[in-house]
């Protein structure tokens, strides 16, 4: 029982990476670029979240809403001011704005909300009690892994079915070639952004609700490790996304619990490094070979 | 061989220029010409330049991207500490154990290079700077679970995976003391690394990529980042190289770890976590890949830059953030760089140009 | 297959190629190259399949074929870039079957690429001894100390990169970046990189692609001048059909990954499935 409880809190983690881990997966696929500002649009997401229930008094569901199109606006100006003039640059350069603005949102964050933890109400409380009270899962868990199922069945639909997500494959497969066809490259990968930066802003308002707690700093670790998970499924694959944060999610709690909870994270790089060196593009990844 | 070759003119100026910088921060600190916190600064400048000038021979030279740097530097930082206070009664000369401890340091590090390099160096591109990182993440966890401890019978060495062990564990006898507490880190060193000390770091470190780069091992390793095919069609071995490149890199960083640790009294291993090996990067990238010299400028300005700006505390991270950005814009977008001309007519030629 | 064509000689022991188009020269000695039944697959698709060539060991040979018959790809498996699936490859007789691209480059092949791949960021120089790496003998110690036999090998090196470089007179651009050299002497550049390997057989992809009539004229007077000076084998792809007939003693012909002729200048003109592969089918 207290295996099958560690299991469940492992998957709703998962859920969560999963979560952000599809957003980062698309925007690497499209923009080819580690997007290391991504775990803190996730933090953006929670602070906007909190101070609209804290201080406005709204409901969590406009929260939820709120965050997501700050987010998504923020996602959409990021990549216009900051990664769109760069596109023609060596990845080095891209790789290091990105950093600048990882930067840049963490410390106008710490300047705005500072350094302390914020507490964070959770947007939905209680818990359903399974086997006589034996095993308990709090309804933030099951709301965490209804909304990863959803929005990975969504974007699949999103990206096989509709004329958008199918410009966005193609763009992320050859840009130059998306250009010929007469697709729109810049607002191709524009949306993607916007699509990822909200599913961070839901991810960030998860993840505060099963944490409670909230600083400048949050998102950075989720972040990393969400990237993990998408290069763990094959970077720029969705079922490789949900299926890498779900495992690693897994991994990291059952490590907590019965391995070391100070080398809970440690094991979870550890699998990565494993799975990349049995299969070097990740679990469902392809491999491209180089022409000659 | 020819001494007009615009590239040794270059590496001559940049020993000399080391050299006389060095001259005047010396003179400068002897007349009382220094502030308190840049005099404890100098010793650190010194261990991030070597770093800059490591990372950029994986960086710039290999041409990998490696986002784990400072776990090399840890590694090298807690043997070098071990190695010399577990020496301090056998060597009273504390010049002779921070050079005993800086060769130990180089000599994990580089162990720890080869450990990780096998699995790492097969990998290409961003896999490759993924898994970096996670080794960085790993090293710092792994040497936060150590508890050692050093008395008459030697070295104690625990290893404390589920926190439930303490230094009480390592049964020292009466005179032994304990030199890492885990998480707590390293403490009571005592801190015998010296300015001087860190430039020859700075001049040995400048030899050893420099020459290295001027040789046929380095042509070959600059071969494989400019066209891993045709270097093979000649005949060069790509593991080989790689693995030489990337384990000399990690050595230095060894090394300049050992001299960094040596610098404080208390050294703890989360300090060299994900966003050191990213400054470090920062400083190789704004230095200009493979410019050695544009590493140990942006490195000495970077880190003396936050000093200065001590008084804009709670602004300066910002600054930093909006100045990374507008470098990367304007030294790699046409529009950007033509704004930036117009809005500062007399730009000085500064760390920034090299990228 | 036309008659012309005569089994190859399949046994390295007995060293007398029987394919008319060996030069008399070359008969009684090893042939530098076999190639017997090569043939490679990506994924379902037979890209080169039964491919059997033996080259003389100063034989100039061509191979032609129309875009896509997939000669690079018998470069790249005869330089293991590709390993390939069935068949087997001798090198002056000697087998390479599991070898990859460095061991087959230290066994004596040496190739330049269609598209180029020069180290642009390096001065032609050291692009040159790049080419030499395995000639140059010292270690990396040695290196970074600098001690006496790196100061001999590079003084031996630098002189050897220089002769090299004068067999298309570019001495003077040895301190130039090989990325910013022009085309063309990119082209060269690559030819003598390819030199320093020491080989004894040189593949060149498409040497005088974008080249006008002067300069491939110029170019076929010097792989003549290579032949005859470094007394090795050269086996090139060309589209430009006076250089292959020009200086070609044997000329292979590809399509569709199989081998449609061999034989002299004048039999591979003649031969009417050569033709056909090239111009398409007579309609009557």
């Amino acid at each position: 029982m207290e295996f099958l409880s560690y299991l469940i809190s492992g998957i709703s983690l998962g859920s969560v990476y999963a979560i952000i881990a599809l957003g980062y997966t698309m925007v690497y696929g499209i923009a080819k670029m580690l997007n290391f500002a991504h775990g803190d649009v996730i933090m953006v997401g929670g602070y906007i979240s909190l101070i609209t229930m804290l201080n406005a008094g709204l409901s969590p569901w406009v929260a939820i809403l709120l965050a997501m199109a700050v987010c998504t606006v923020l996602g959409v100006l990021i990549e216009g001011l900051a990664y769109r003039p760069l596109r023609a640059a060596p990845s080095l350069a891209v790789l290091i704005t990105a950093i600048g603005v990882s930067y840049l949102l963490q410390n106008s964050a710490l300047l705005i909300f500072g350094a302390n933890p914020k507490s964070y109400t959770p947007i939905i409380t209680g818990t359903v009690h399974l086997f006589d009270g034996q095993l308990s899962i709090s309804y933030v868990s099951l709301l965490t892994v209804a909304a990863c199922i959803v929005i990975m069945v969504g974007l699949t639909l999103f990206t096989s079915k509709s004329k958008m997500g199918k410009a966005m494959r193609a763009v992320s497969e050859d840009k130059a070639a998306a250009q010929l066809m007469g697709i729109n490259v810049n607002s191709t990968i524009s949306l993607t952004f916007a699509i990822g930066s909200a599913l961070a802003a839901i991810a960030g308002v998860l993840l505060c609700s099963s944490y409670s707690t909230l600083m400048p700093t949050t998102g950075s670790m989720p972040g990393i490790k969400a990237f993990t998970a998408a290069v763990f499924g094959g970077i720029g694959s969705i079922p490789g996304a949900f299926l890498g944060g779900l495992i690693l999610g897994i991994v990291e709690s059952l490590s907590k619990a019965y391995i070391s909870s100070q080398l809970a994270n440690s094991i979870v790089f550890a699998a990565l490094i494993i799975v990349l060196l049995v299969k070097p593009t990740g679990l469902l990844g392809k491999y491209v070979p180089e022409k000659v | 061989m020819k001494t007009n070759n615009p590239s040794r003119m270059k590496d001559f100026a940049t020993f000399a220029g080391v050299i006389i910088a060095f001259l005047i921060v010396y003179i400068m600190r002897s007349r009382g010409m220094l502030t308190r916190s840049l005099s404890g600064q100098l010793v650190p400048i010194c261990a991030y330049v070597v770093m800059a000038i490591s990372l950029n021979l994986t960086v710039g030279v290999l041409g990998e991207l490696s986002l784990g740097h400072a776990g090399f530097m840890s590694v090298g930082a807690f043997s070098g500490v071990v190695a010399a206070m577990s020496l301090a009664s056998v060597i009273p000369s504390p010049v002779l154990r921070l050079v005993i401890a800086m060769v130990v340091g180089a000599i994990f590090a580089a162990i720890t290079g080869v450990i990780v390099g096998v699995p790492v160096l097969r990998l290409q591109g961003d896999y490759l700077a993924i898994v970096t990182l996670a080794f960085g993440e790993i090293i710092k966890d792994l040497i936060n679970c150590l508890i050692v401890g050093v008395d008459e019978r030697g070295l104690h060495i625990l290893f404390n995976a589920t926190g439930s062990r303490s230094v009480a564990d390592l049964h020292l006898i009466e005179g032994g003391k304990v030199i890492i507490k885990g998480a707590q880190g390293a403490t009571g060193v005592k801190a015998i690394a010296t300015f001087p000390a860190g430039v020859v770091l700075i001049l040995l470190a400048l030899v050893i990529v420099l020459n290295l780069m001027h040789s046929r091992s380095g042509r070959a390793i600059m071969a494989l980042r400019d066209n891993r095919i045709a270097a093979e069609s000649v005949g060069i071995n790509v593991t080989k190289y790689k693995m030489m490149a990337f384990v000399t890199s990690a050595a230095l960083a060894g090394a300049a770890g050992a001299l960094y640790g040596l610098n404080f009294s208390t050294i703890v291993s989360s300090k060299f976590n994900f966003n050191t090996s990213i400054t470090v990067l920062v400083f190789v990238v704004l230095g200009g890949l493979g410019n050695m010299t544009g590493s140990i400028i942006a490195a000495a300005v970077l880190t003396i830059l936050p000093e200065a700006l001590r008084g804009f505390d709670k602004y300066r991270m910002l600054a930093y953030a909006i100045v990374l950005i507008v470098v990367m814009l304007g030294t790699n977008n046409a529009q950007v760089k033509a704004l930036l001309a117009k809005l500062i007519p007399h730009r000085k030629k500064g760390a920034e140009e090299g990228a | 297959m036309p008659k012309k064509i005569r089994s190859v000689n399949e046994s390295p022991l007995v060293p007398v190629p029987t394919d008319s188009y060996i030069p008399a020269r070359d008969l009684g000695k090893l042939p530098v190259l076999e190639a017997r039944h090569i043939g490679i697959d990506f994924g379902g698709l037979r890209a080169v399949d039964d491919f059997t060539l033996t080259v003389g060991s100063t034989e100039i040979t061509g191979l032609i074929g129309p875009n896509g018959a997939g000669k690079t790809t018998i470069f790249n498996m005869l330089t293991k870039v590709y390993q390939p699936t069935r068949g087997t490859i001798l090198i002056n007789g000697k087998d390479t079957g599991p070898m990859d691209t460095v061991q087959v480059s230290k066994l004596g092949v040496a190739r330049t690429f269609q598209n180029i791949r020069l180290f642009n960021e390096q001065s032609v120089e050291d692009n040159v001894k790049l080419g030499m790496h395995n000639q140059i003998n010292y270690g990396m110690f040695s290196g970074i100390l600098r001690l006496p036999n790196y100061w001999k090998q590079e003084k031996i090196a630098h002189e050897r990169a220089m002769e090299l470089l004068s067999i298309f007179n570019m001495q003077d651009m040895a301190n130039m970046k090989a990325g910013s050299l022009p085309y063309g002497a990119q082209r060269r550049l690559e030819i003598i990189r390819a030199l320093g390997t020491n080989p004894c057989l040189l593949l060149l992809d498409e040497p005088a692609a974008g080249m006008n009539p002067s300069e491939t004229t110029e170019l076929m007077e010097n792989i003549i001048k290579i032949r005859d000076t470094f007394h090795i084998a050269i086996l090139l792809i060309e589209h430009d059909m006076n250089l292959v007939m020009g200086i070609c003693e044997g000329i292979a012909v590809l399509n569709f990954g199989k081998l449609i002729a061999k034989g002299t200048a004048e039999d591979i003109q003649n031969d009417p499935v050569v033709i056909e592969a090239y111009l398409g089918k007579k309609e009557d």
